[in-house]
């Protein structure tokens, strides 16, 4: 499915702004694989997440999608492959285009873009039945301006459009962190449906460790530009927070320093 | 005596504005649409204007010169384009750069039949060519009026950009400017969308241009000074003045029309009052600067009067 090799990432190299941010990810995904990934600020979860979508070029390594090379594919391109949400909810849409505009954009990801009409009368009925199952309200506003809706709203509307055209991966990075606890149970449920519904290969940040260890069936651990941690199968499902604390403090020599995955 | 000398001078602020009006849906593209300022439009304004005519003199068709004018500004605006997205050249720079080319290129075209290759005005005689539109038939009752020649000219352009803009590729160029980020997590290719909403909007200004020269009998190097300012200033009193009622896209789109009209209406009656056309320019810019600080000082004022509440 997914396989990175040796991926390496350094930002502004040679200035004293100097940050290695990956330092060689090794990371094979099977199909259906949902992984969640943890980790300290700056341990290199996000910038791993932007390798794979082709923010920028990586330095050394390579990604591959199904067995296909797209180490240097542009982003555009291999939006193909990749359905995203991001932490911001702005940026997973856009604002002063309405509901159904937004979803029309995300049917035709991977599809060339030409002058046939921008959305039917056809996918209306479909975004319609669509919005439905967020159980938002959002179908009766489908010509309203995403501008107008609330971030978890969005979010929700975003992980429809990722997986509006079935991805090969989805890439979720900590998008429920923005959003206050109910909201983010709330689309972290809609998540799990999503996923489960068209069994989405899902790669998933967060800063949680509860949510980390209550979905998917991986959890990999980042320190410092590296993976450092990689739990599955049955040891993932009787995992605590507790233990995964304890196994961090033991692979990395430091006290997992962010409160907030221990609280939140 | 004032008052009728004004209405007298109606007819051909309107013309004008409609003109302009053309040129502002160009601004409107890139400033409100694509998000970028382009500063190409001072350039292929005159690269139209002087394209058409010569055309024109050559002995094709007014019409198919308009057309060919529409073709010249979609390459200039490839080519600030191709400045931003390939050379990686800030908008404003690009379009600069595109601007001062076009600068010589203008007058060569214009000067295509000269020993020194050069002019810097070209005029046209109305009676010796057959043109699309002419200031001298502003108060016929006929088709050949001008304001009726715009009127079509710009429903039917309405028309075209409001289909396209609804189609799948016209969809992706919004979003462009709407969200890049998403844009590009969706597929989107937006360097080439953005090059292709600057193609358009200069292949509009361009347009305009040819339109303007052939209505004001002369094509000069210097028409094109400061159109951006225009566009801008018919964009934002369309914007301020009509974006309660129209929300429309294609309203949207009348509305920089009634903008640029308007502000001809105001020139006007403002150098009637007795304000030295020398000065023009300065009081555009002031307007314009005034028109674009207004939304930013109630926004600022907003956000503060909230903080104070809480």
């Amino acid at each position: 499915m997914l396989e990175i090799k040796d991926v390496h990432k350094t930002f502004n190299p040679g200035t004293v702004n100097e940050k290695k941010a990956l330092k060689g990810i090794d990371l094979k995904l099977e199909e259906g694989d949902f992984v969640t990934v943890i980790g300290g600020n700056g341990a290199g979860k996000s910038t791993m997440l932007n390798a794979i979508a082709g923010v920028w070029n990586v330095d050394s390594g390579s990604i591959l999608i199904d067995n296909m090379d797209i180490t240097n594919l542009a982003e555009h391109k291999r939006a193909k492959y990749i359905g995203r949400v991001f932490q911001d909810p702005m940026t997973g849409t856009a604002a002063t285009m309405n509901i159904e505009e937004n979803l029309a954009l995300a049917k035709r990801r991977g599809k060339s873009r030409t002058l046939r009409p921008g959305i039917t009368k056809q996918e209306r009925n479909e975004y319609y039945e669509l919005l439905k199952t967020l159980d938002l309200g959002l179908e009766n506003r489908m010509t309203s301006k995403v501008g107008l809706l609330s971030g978890g709203q969005r979010q929700a509307l975003t992980l429809l459009m990722a997986s509006l055209q079935k991805p090969k991966i989805l890439l979720l990075d900590e998008h429920t962190a923005a959003l206050d606890p109910k909201t983010a149970s709330k689309v972290l449920e809609t998540t799990e449906a999503i996923v489960n519904k068209d069994h989405l290969t899902t790669l998933m940040i967060t800063h949680n460790m509860k949510d980390a260890i209550a979905h998917g069936n991986r959890l990999i651990m980042m320190n410092e530009g590296k993976i450092i941690l990689d739990i599955k199968g049955e040891e993932k499902k009787s995992l605590t927070v507790e233990h995964l604390l304890h196994m961090f403090e033991k692979v990395s020599g430091e006290e997992f320093a962010s409160d907030k995955a221990i609280l939140g | 005596m004032f008052f009728t000398s004004l209405l007298n001078s109606m007819p051909g602020a309107v013309s004008q504005g409609m003109i302009w009006g053309i040129m502002a849906i160009g601004v409107y593209i890139t400033y409100k649409i694509l998000d970028i300022a382009d500063l190409t439009v001072d350039g292929s304004l005159c690269t139209g204007a002087a394209v058409c005519i010569v055309l024109i003199m050559l002995g094709v068709p007014a019409w198919i010169s308009l057309l060919v004018s529409f073709i010249v500004g979609l390459c200039a605006g490839f080519i600030t384009g191709v400045f931003h997205t390939t050379f990686g050249i800030p908008a404003i720079l690009s379009g600069i750069l595109t601007q001062l080319a076009l600068y010589s290129i203008n007058l060569h075209i214009m000067g295509w039949d000269q020993a020194s290759f050069s002019r810097a005005n070209l005029p046209i005689n109305a009676d010796k060519y057959n043109l699309a539109l002419s200031s001298r038939y502003l108060r016929a009752f006929s088709f050949q009026n001008p304001i009726i020649v715009l009127l079509i000219c710009i429903l039917a352009l309405i028309a075209i950009l409001y289909w396209f803009f609804g189609t799948e590729l016209g969809s992706s160029l919004r979003a462009t400017g709407a969200n890049g980020n998403m844009a590009r997590a969706n597929g989107i290719n937006t360097n080439r969308t953005k090059v292709l909403a600057l193609m358009i909007s200069n292949g509009l200004v361009s347009l305009s241009g040819g339109l303007l020269a052939q209505y004001q009998g002369f094509a000069d190097i210097n028409m094109g000074r400061g159109a951006i300012v225009i566009g801008l200033a018919a964009v934002i009193i369309g914007e301020v003045l009509f974006s309660k009622v129209f929300k429309n896209f294609a309203l949207l789109l009348l509305s920089c029309v009634f903008g640029a009209i308007i502000y001809y209406i105001v020139i006007q009656i403002v150098l009637k009052l007795g304000l030295s056309t020398d000065d023009l320019k300065l009081l555009s810019a002031i307007v314009v600067a005034l028109f674009l600080a207004v939304p930013y000082w109630k926004a600022n004022y907003a956000s503060k009067h909230v903080k104070k509440g809480v």
